[in-house]
Formats: C-alpha cells, sequence, structure tokens
C-alpha cells in the first residue's frame, strides 16, 4: 500500500522534520520502494519464537547509588546556540 | 627508512630499538596527510598540535620505560568523526553538529590515549554512519585510494582511506551493518567488527545503539588484534559493555587452523556476487583447506530477509538516537521564535538526505499501527537469523565467505537507497547477531581490492582473528598497498 503525502507529512510531523513540497514526494516515492523490499520479512515463519530486542545478554544491569563527579554546568552550557545564566535559551514552547 | 604505509607492529619494535622517535613517526603522517589527501579526503579535522604534545609525552614514556609502553605508544592514529574526544570539534559528518565541541573523551578513545596513542584527526565518514560508500559526508565525499573515481566503501571510508592511502598505520571506526569491513574490503585493509558488547559505546554518537560497534583498520590482522586488546573490555560508562573477561587474541593468533572446520554459507554466494569477488573468495577458500581445515557447506535460510530486518531496526533506533539533536544544547540551530518551528527548521536543514530518510522510515516502522507489522516483525526475524547463526556454530568453528558482494564501485553509481543498502547484504546479518567479522584483503578483481570475511561466534573473537591471520599469513595479499602509498616511498 503505497504511502499517501498525508501519511509522509505526518510522520515527518512525528519526526520534526520540516521538509520541502519537493522531499515530501521525493522521499515518499523512495521509502515505497524501500517498504515493498520489506515485503520479505514474511518469508520468515517467526511464529515459535520472541522478539530480540538486543543481543547483549545482560539483563538489568545495576550498580551502585553512588555520586560521582559529573559534567560541570559551564561544560555543559558551552554547546549551547543560547543561553541565559545557567540555563539553555530557547523560544516560546506556547504561542 | 620510510614508515608510510607500515605497520603497528612494525612501528612499535622501530620506537624501542631506537630506528625512530614518535616525532618522526608523526612528521611522516603529516607529510602523507599534506602529499595525497586533498584528492583522497580523508581527514576532516587535523589535530597536529595535540599531535605534537601527544608524541613528545609518547617519547618521555618510551624512554622512561620502554618495557611497560604499550605497542600503540607513539604510534600516529586517527578517529573515525562519530568519536569523542574532549574538545576536539566532532561533526558526525552532519552540518547538524557544525561546531560541536565534546564536553568528554569516549572510553576507547580514552584507551588509546592511555596506552600513548598520537592522534593525527578525526576522519570523514557517511553522516551518522549511515552509508556504505561515504557520500553521505555534509562536508566532501572520500575517494578510494586505489582509484580516485571510485567510492572507498561506507560509512568509515575516512578510516579506511586513511590506512589505505599510507597516512597512519590504524584508524579506529565503527559498524553498525558493515561499516567497518565493507570500506576495509573496497580499500584493501583489515577491518575487524568486535563482538556487541565487548568495546564500549561510551562517548560514541549513536546510530542504531543495539548494533554499533567499535573496531580497528589496520594493514595486518596482528594490528587489529593489538588495537582490540587496548579497547575491549567492560566499562560501567556501557550497560551493554559485557563483564566478562577479553581473551588474549596474540595467544590465539600463534594457534594456526590446522583441524579447525570452517563454514562456507551458501546463501553467501548467491547471484549478487561479482564473478571477480567470487573468484577471489573460492581461491582464498582452497587456501584454507590447504592449511588444514575442513570446509562445510553450510545454510543460513534466512539470510534473503536479513535486509530487510536490518533496514526496519537500524532507523528505528536511529529515529529514537537522532531525536537529541534539536537544536537546544549544542550543534546547529535555526532560530525562531516559536519552539515548534525551530525544531522543524533545524532539523529540516541540518541533515542530510540520507538521514532524514532513516528518520522518516524509522518512525514510521515505530508509529501506530505499523509497529507490529514492521518493528515487531523484524525483532522476530533477528531472533531467528542469530539461531541460523547459533546452529551453524554447532557444526563449524567458524563462517568464511565474501565481505562486500562487489569491488569498490564509481562516486554517483548508487543514488537509489535500495542499490545502496544492498552493499551491506553479507555483513549486516552479523550485526543483528551481535557476531565479531574480520575482513581482510584477498585478491584482486579488475586491479581493484577483494575483501575476504571470517565470522566467529560471539566472544570468540580471538578465532575469528586467527583464521584471518593464518590465512593472510600464508598469502601475504597483507603487503600489497595502494598506488598512493607506492608513491611515496619512490
Amino acid at each position: 500500500m503505497p504511502l499517501t503525502p498525508e501519511d509522509i507529512a505526518h510522520v515527518a510531523m512525528l519526526a520534526r522534520l520540516g521538509l520541502s513540497d519537493e522531499e515530501r514526494s521525493r522521499y515518499g516515492a523512495q521509502l515505497d520502494a524501500v517498504l515493498e523490499h520489506m515485503t520479505r520479512l514474511n518469508d520468515v515463519d517467526t511464529s515459535p519464537v520472541g522478539e530480540t530486542a538486543q543481543v547483549g545478554e545482560l539483563v538489568n544491569v545495576w550498580r551502585e547509588d553512588i555520586s560521582q563527579p559529573s559534567l560541570s554546568v559551564e561544560r555543559a552550557l558551552a554547546n549551547a546556540p543560547a543561553r541565559e545564566g545557567d540555563f539553555f535559551r530557547v523560544g516560546a514552547i506556547q504561542e | 627508512m620510510s614508515f608510510t604505509g607500515g605497520t603497528v607492529a612494525a612501528s612499535a619494535a622501530a620506537l624501542r630499538d631506537g630506528g625512530v622517535s614518535p616525532q618522526e613517526l608523526l612528521t611522516e603522517a603529516r607529510a602523507q596527510v599534506e602529499r595525497v589527501d586533498a584528492e583522497v579526503g580523508a581527514v576532516l579535522t587535523p589535530t597536529w598540535e595535540l599531535a605534537e604534545r601527544q608524541a613528545a609525552d609518547a617519547q618521555r614514556r618510551l624512554r622512561e620505560d620502554p618495557g611497560a609502553a604499550s605497542p600503540l605508544c607513539g604510534v600516529p592514529v586517527a578517529l573515525k568523526d562519530v568519536l569523542c574526544l574532549e574538545g576536539v570539534a566532532c561533526t558526525a559528518g552532519s552540518r547538524i553538529l557544525e561546531g560541536f565541541h565534546p564536553p568528554y573523551t569516549g572510553t576507547a578513545v580514552q584507551r588509546l590515549l592511555d596506552a600513548g596513542a598520537v592522534v593525527i584527526g578525526k576522519t570523514n565518514c557517511d553522516e551518522f554512519a549511515m552509508g556504505s560508500s561515504t557520500e553521505n559526508s555534509a562536508y566532501r565525499p572520500v575517494r578510494n585510494p586505489w582509484d580516485r573515481s571510485r567510492v572507498p566503501g561506507g560509512s568509515s571510508g575516512g578510516s579506511a582511506a586513511a590506512v589505505a592511502a599510507g597516512m597512519v598505520p590504524y584508524s579506529l571506526g565503527t559498524d553498525t551493518g558493515g561499516s567497518i569491513r565493507q570500506p576495509a574490503a573496497l580499500c584493501g585493509v583489515v577491518g575487524f567488527k568486535p563482538t556487541y558488547g565487548r568495546v564500549s559505546r561510551y562517548g560514541l554518537i549513536a546510530f542504531a545503539s543495539s548494533l554499533d560497534q567499535i573496531g580497528p583498520f589496520a594493514h595486518t590482522v596482528e594490528d587489529c588484534a593489538l588495537v582490540y586488546s587496548a579497547i575491549a573490555g567492560h566499562d560501567p560508562r556501557d550497560s551493554t559493555s559485557s563483564p566478562t573477561a577479553v581473551e588474549d587474541p596474540m595467544e590465539a593468533l600463534r594457534a594456526g587452523i590446522a583441524g579447525m572446520r570452517l563454514g562456507v554459507p551458501h546463501e553467501y554466494f548467491g547471484e549478487g556476487l561479482e564473478p571477480g569477488v567470487r573468484l577471489a573468495v573460492e581461491e582464498a577458500l582452497r587456501v584454507l583447506e590447504g592449511m588444514g581445515a575442513t570446509l562445510d557447506e553450510v545454510s543460513l535460510p534466512s539470510t534473503g530477509a536479513a535486509l530487510s530486518t536490518y533496514y526496519i531496526i537500524a532507523p528505528a533506533e536511529c529515529s529514537s538516537n537522532l531525536a537529541r539533536y534539536d537544536g537546544i544544547r549544542f550543534g546547529m540551530r535555526k532560530e525562531h521564535d516559536a519552539l515548534l518551528q525551530m525544531y522543524l527548521d533545524t532539523r529540516g536543514s541540518g541533515f542530510g538526505a540520507e538521514v532524514k530518510r532513516r528518520i522518516m522510515l524509522g518512525t514510521y516502522a515505530l508509529s501506530s499501527g505499523y509497529y507490529d507489522a514492521y518493528y515487531r516483525k523484524a525483532q522476530k526475524v533477528r531472533t531467528v537469523i542469530a539461531e541460523e547463526f547459533a546452529a551453524a556454530f554447532e557444526r563449524v568453528d567458524a563462517l568464511v565467505c565474501a565481505t562486500s558482494p562487489t569491488v569498490a564501485f564509481p562516486l554517483a553509481a548508487r543514488e537509489d537507497p535500495l542499490s545502496m543498502y544492498l552493499c551491506d547484504v553479507l555483513t549486516l546479518p552479523v550485526n543483528l547477531a551481535g557476531l565479531p567479522g574480520v575482513s581482510l584483503p584477498c585478491g584482486m578483481a579488475d586491479g581493484l581490492p577483494v575483501g575476504l570475511q571470517v565470522i566467529a561466534p560471539r566472544f570468540q573473537d580471538a578465532r575469528a582473528l586467527r583464521v584471518a591471520h593464518a590465512y593472510e599469513q600464508a598469502t601475504g595479499w597483507h603487503r600489497t598497498r595502494s598506488p598512493l602509498v607506492a608513491a611515496a616511498a619512490a
């Protein structure tokens, strides 16, 4: 089932990607082709198996709750595009 | 004596017998970068001042106690530009990280620094390590040192080309679906992706966290083993790093392969394999047999679904990981009064086409209504793929096959995303199962290098290196060098 322009616009908004009209139509066609290939997933019988989210075999890695040195405020803010005092400065969240 | 195009082991020996100093190695590395990198494009950010200080420090360590110094002490290295080194610009090949200076150093890099490494710079790569040709770098493409009209592979193309062009004897890259092994194959060097969990990912800019792994490029398997020994091991700062003890690979290298059972997965010898690649790999199989290994055909029936599995799981993880590039705490920001518009403008203009495609694909696969059909299904196929490898390893000790179905291809030859994704069809199943894999040179086709891939069970990294080393020592393909190295020696 091909992606509609509405699907592409919806996904782009979910991902917070501002796309041009040209990008939306190009990526839409390319994603259609890739998703068509993905139907090969259905060639594999997965009824007897569970999902693999990670292959590390580790479960619940614990450590003692001990405070340790971490980034200073100055170093954490050093890459900020805009700051005000000890804060990151951003535009209005609500209109 | 020139060390351009030389090995880590040769540099380490000469540093100890007084044949060369760290400063001299650095001077040679810099001369080669300045001579050839304008046409290769491997180094994004050189770090010559830092390297000078590190060379002086290494010199002092080697003079005070040469026996205690690591084999990497005083030897130049280049780092893929997704690995954080405090205070040195780190772009991940993306405009969105332009101007970003990491406030800390990642664990693998720190372990090299502790060993006395001399870092000459950060290497070019596909944006956020997404690609198979390094053409997705937002800065410039990398060109193959064997033929500058062709790609070096990717995504760690800069790290592979830097070694192949003789700029450094070794480098670090990262491998999520083949991004170390495939460029190693296309550039005629050795590349090693360790078992998932062996090398800490702390300080690695994340692409797909369940698949990413850091590893070395070098001219020999022994050099890769030396680097692996230095960077592998548990790190409490990466909760997926394994606490199990790391086997000494140097010991294993000496063991040879007589009596070993090697599996040949027949799905990996399908029609997509170029005739020249097939020829070189089949010849390599005969060599391994001649050395006393037994070859057994094995089947990995779900190989055909691995590409689809990977291109659901990796983009899904990337769409989540790359949410952090929001223009607020670091990197680029397209200023706007309203926050939402700032997000859209920053991410829309900061990311390149392939990154945007993968974020879209991953977001779609995770979105309501499609999650079960794509993401959950892919995770189940991942289980099947891992179980098929495990079943094969009950019969054989390791698997051998081609690394890349093709030799290096011309720039701009694969504009269609799916044709580019097919580059990794022989490497990405290894990441899905978390296995160690080596690629090493096994011949030439049309004047371009061909790579042989050795795959071992989880945590049998030393065994993968052992098979690769035995083949390499028996054939000598590791002594071939790109024309850019030969020209330096002339």
